[in-house]
C-alpha cells in the first residue's frame, strides 16, 4: 500500500473530477484559440493575428447589437434587483402567513417553466399588443427580461436576509428611528452584497439569453446572442469567434467580482 | 385583554398587507409578462389556424388533434403522426440520456471538489462556474468547433492521415446528446456540491469501522445523504433539456429535431399557432408530472430515511 488510506476516497473519482474539467475547458479553449487565426478556416492555425476582433469591431451590426444587448440587461437587471428585493424583504423573517407559500411559487414560476413556452406565451401575448398599441420599440424586450430575472435576483437576496436576523432593526427601532430610517441605515448596508449579487447574477442572465429574445424581438432588434445564432447557422468565420473571445471575457469579469463579493459574506 | 389582543391583530394585520404591497412589483411583473400569457397560450391552443399564421376567432380542435395525429391530404383520414412522435421519442429520451451523464460524471466531480482542502476548493469550485455563467450559446458554438466537419476532431484526423473524408458528427443525435451534457453539467455539479458539501464524514467513517467497502460506503452511506442534491440537480438539468431549443437547433440541423424545435417551426414556416400552443401545453405538462414524480420520490425516501 503506496497511499495512506483516507476515509474520503472513492476509486476513479479523481480520475472523472480531472477529466470532467478537462472536457469542461477544452472546447472554450479550443474556441479561444482560434478567434486568433490568421486564416480564414478552422483547418488550419496560420499564425496569430488579430483580425478577426479588428472586423467584428468594425461590424456595424455586432456594434449595434452589443449596445442592445447592454441597454436591454441593464434596465431589466437594475428594476429586476429592485423588485426581487422588495419581494425577498417581504417573503423572509416572517411567521408564515396567507399566501406566503403562494408567493415564493410565484417568484420562482419562470424557473419551472420551459423557456421555449415562456417565449412562444409572450410572442402571442406581445403580438396582441403590439397591433392594439401601435407600439413596437424595446419595451417588450426589457418587459421579459426583467420578468425572468426576477427570480434569479432573488435567490441570494432571500439567502442572505435569511441570514440576517431582526435585532439589529429592533435595536433601531428602539432608539426611535422611523422605518425608513432603520432600513437605510441598518438594513440595506448589511443586505447589500446579496443586492449585488442578485443584480449581477440578473445581469448575466439577461445578457445571455437567446429564447425568449429569439421570439420576442421585432424586426431590426437583435441582441448580441441572436445575432450570433443566426450567424453561426448561416456561415462561420472565425470572427464569431473573436465576438465569443470578448463575450467569454465579460462573463469571466462578472463572475470574479461575483464570487469575490460572495466571498465577503463570511 | 380583548384591547390589547385586538391592537395586536390589527398590527399582524397591517404588517401583513404591507408585505403584500412590497411583493406587489415583482408578482405584477411575472404575471404581465411571463406567467399570464400562458393562459392565452393555453386558449390558443382551441381555435383554428389562421392563413398566414396567427389564430381565427373560432373553437377549434385541430391544434391538439394535430398533436399526435396528422390528416390524410387526400382522403382526410387521420393517422398517428409518427413525425410528432418521434421528436417526442427523441425529447424525452434524449433528455433523459443527459440528465444519467450529467449525474455519473458530475457526481464524483462533485465529490472531489467537497473533498479538496478548504483553500483549494474556491478555485475547483470557481472553475465550475465560469462555464455555468458563459452562455449556453457560446458554449455550443465551441463544441460545434469541436465535432463539424472542418472542426478540430476532424481536422487533426485529417492531418494525422487516419481518415481521408471528415466524419459526419454534426446534426445527428449523438451531437445533440454531446452539446447538451456539456452545456448542462455544471446545473448537475453546484446542486451537487451544495449537499455534499455539508456531508458529514464522522458517518463515513463508522461505516469504515463496521467492515463496509468503499463502495458499499457510497451506496449505503454517501448517496442517500446527498440524495437532495441529486434530485436537485436531476430537475435542473431534466426541465430545460426537454425544452432545449438552441442546442438542437445549432448541432442536430433540421432533421434530429427536438420539442423546442418542432414549436419553433409552428410559429414560423409551419404557420399553425394553435398546433405549436397545443405542443407547448404539451411539454409543460411533461414537465410537471416529471416534477411531481421527483417531489414524490424525494418526499416517501425522505421519511424512509428518516
Amino acid at each position: 500500500m503506496a497511499r495512506a488510506f483516507s476515509i474520503r476516497r472513492q476509486r476513479g473519482f479523481t480520475a472523472i473530477a480531472v477529466a470532467c474539467f478537462v472536457a469542461l475547458y477544452l472546447p472554450i479553449g479550443v474556441l479561444v484559440f482560434y478567434s486568433f487565426n490568421a486564416g480564414e478556416s478552422l483547418a488550419s492555425f496560420d499564425g496569430i493575428s488579430l483580425r478577426w476582433f479588428a472586423k467584428a469591431f468594425q461590424n456595424q451590426q455586432v456594434i449595434d447589437a452589443s449596445i442592445r444587448s447592454l441597454q436591454i440587461a441593464s434596465v431589466a437587471a437594475v428594476v429586476a434587483t429592485i423588485a426581487a428585493t422588495m419581494a425577498a424583504l417581504a417573503t423572509t423573517r416572517t411567521e408564515p402567513y396567507r399566501g406566503l407559500t403562494l408567493k415564493y411559487a410565484f417568484i420562482n414560476q419562470p424557473l419551472m417553466i420551459p423557456e421555449i413556452v415562456t417565449a412562444v406565451a409572450l410572442l402571442i401575448f406581445f403580438a396582441r399588443i403590439k397591433i392594439w398599441t401601435g407600439y413596437s420599440g424595446l419595451g417588450y424586450l426589457i418587459a421579459a427580461h426583467t420578468a425572468f430575472c426576477i427570480p434569479f435576483a432573488y435567490l441570494p437576496i432571500r439567502a442572505r436576509l435569511e441570514n440576517m436576523d431582526l435585532t439589529l432593526e429592533k435595536a433601531a427601532a428602539d432608539l426611535y428611528a422611523t422605518p425608513w430610517n432603520a432600513f437605510r441605515y441598518v438594513t440595506l448596508p448589511l443586505l447589500w452584497p446579496g443586492i449585488l449579487a442578485g443584480f449581477m447574477l440578473a445581469f448575466v442572465i439577461s445578457l445571455d439569453d437567446v429564447v425568449i429574445t429569439e421570439f420576442v424581438k421585432s424586426a431590426g432588434q437583435d441582441t448580441l446572442p441572436t445575432y450570433m445564432l443566426g450567424q453561426i447557422r448561416r456561415s462561420i468565420t472565425p470572427e464569431m469567434n473573436a465576438i465569443s473571445t470578448l463575450f467569454l471575457l465579460l462573463s469571466i469579469g462578472v463572475v470574479t467580482v461575483f464570487f469575490i463579493v460572495n466571498r465577503k459574506r463570511v | 385583554m380583548t384591547d390589547a389582543a385586538g391592537t395586536i391583530e390589527a398590527e399582524q394585520n397591517r404588517n401583513i398587507r404591507k408585505r403584500w404591497l412590497l411583493s406587489l412589483p415583482a408578482l405584477l411583473i411575472i404575471l404581465v409578462a411571463a406567467t399570464g400569457p400562458l393562459l392565452i397560450v393555453l386558449l390558443y391552443s382551441f381555435l383554428a389556424p389562421g392563413p398566414y399564421g396567427d389564430v381565427q376567432w373560432a373553437p377549434s380542435l385541430e391544434g391538439w388533434i394535430g398533436v399526435f395525429l396528422e390528416k390524410d391530404i387526400f382522403d382526410e383520414t387521420l393517422s398517428l403522426a409518427s413525425a410528432h412522435i418521434s421528436i417526442f421519442m427523441r425529447s424525452v429520451g434524449l433528455s433523459l440520456v443527459t440528465t444519467i451523464l450529467t449525474l455519473l460524471v458530475g457526481f464524483p466531480t462533485a465529490y472531489f471538489i467537497a473533498t479538496r482542502p478548504e483553500k483549494t476548493r474556491e478555485l475547483w469550485l470557481f472553475l465550475i462556474t465560469i462555464p455555468f455563467w458563459t452562455n449556453l450559446l457560446i458554449r455550443t458554438f465551441a463544441i460545434l468547433e469541436v465535432i463539424r466537419n472542418e472542426g478540430l476532431i476532424n481536422g487533426l484526423l485529417i492531418k494525422t492521415g487516419l481518415i481521408a473524408k471528415p466524419i459526419q458528427m454534426l446534426f445527428t443525435d449523438g451531437a445533440i446528446l454531446t452539446g447538451m451534457v456539456y452545456v448542462y453539467l455544471p446545473l448537475m455539479v453546484l446542486p451537487l456540491y451544495a449537499s455534499m458539501e455539508k456531508l458529514d464524514f464522522r458517518l463515513v467513517e463508522a461505516g469504515y469501522d463496521l467492515y463496509a467497502t468503499p463502495f458499499r460506503v457510497l451506496r449505503k452511506i454517501i448517496i442517500p445523504l446527498v440524495k437532495p442534491g441529486i434530485i436537485a440537480g436531476s430537475i435542473l438539468v431534466f426541465i430545460p433539456a426537454l425544452g432545449a431549443y438552441v442546442t438542437p437547433s445549432i448541432l442536430g440541423g433540421g432533421k434530429n429535431m427536438m420539442l423546442g424545435n418542432l414549436i419553433e417551426l409552428q410559429f414560423g414556416q409551419g404557420r399553425n399557432w394553435p398546433l405549436g400552443s397545443a405542443l407547448s401545453i404539451t411539454l409543460m405538462l411533461i414537465v410537471m408530472v416529471a416534477l411531481l414524480v421527483y417531489v414524490r420520490n424525494a418526499g416517501s425516501q425522505g421519511s424512509r430515511h428518516g
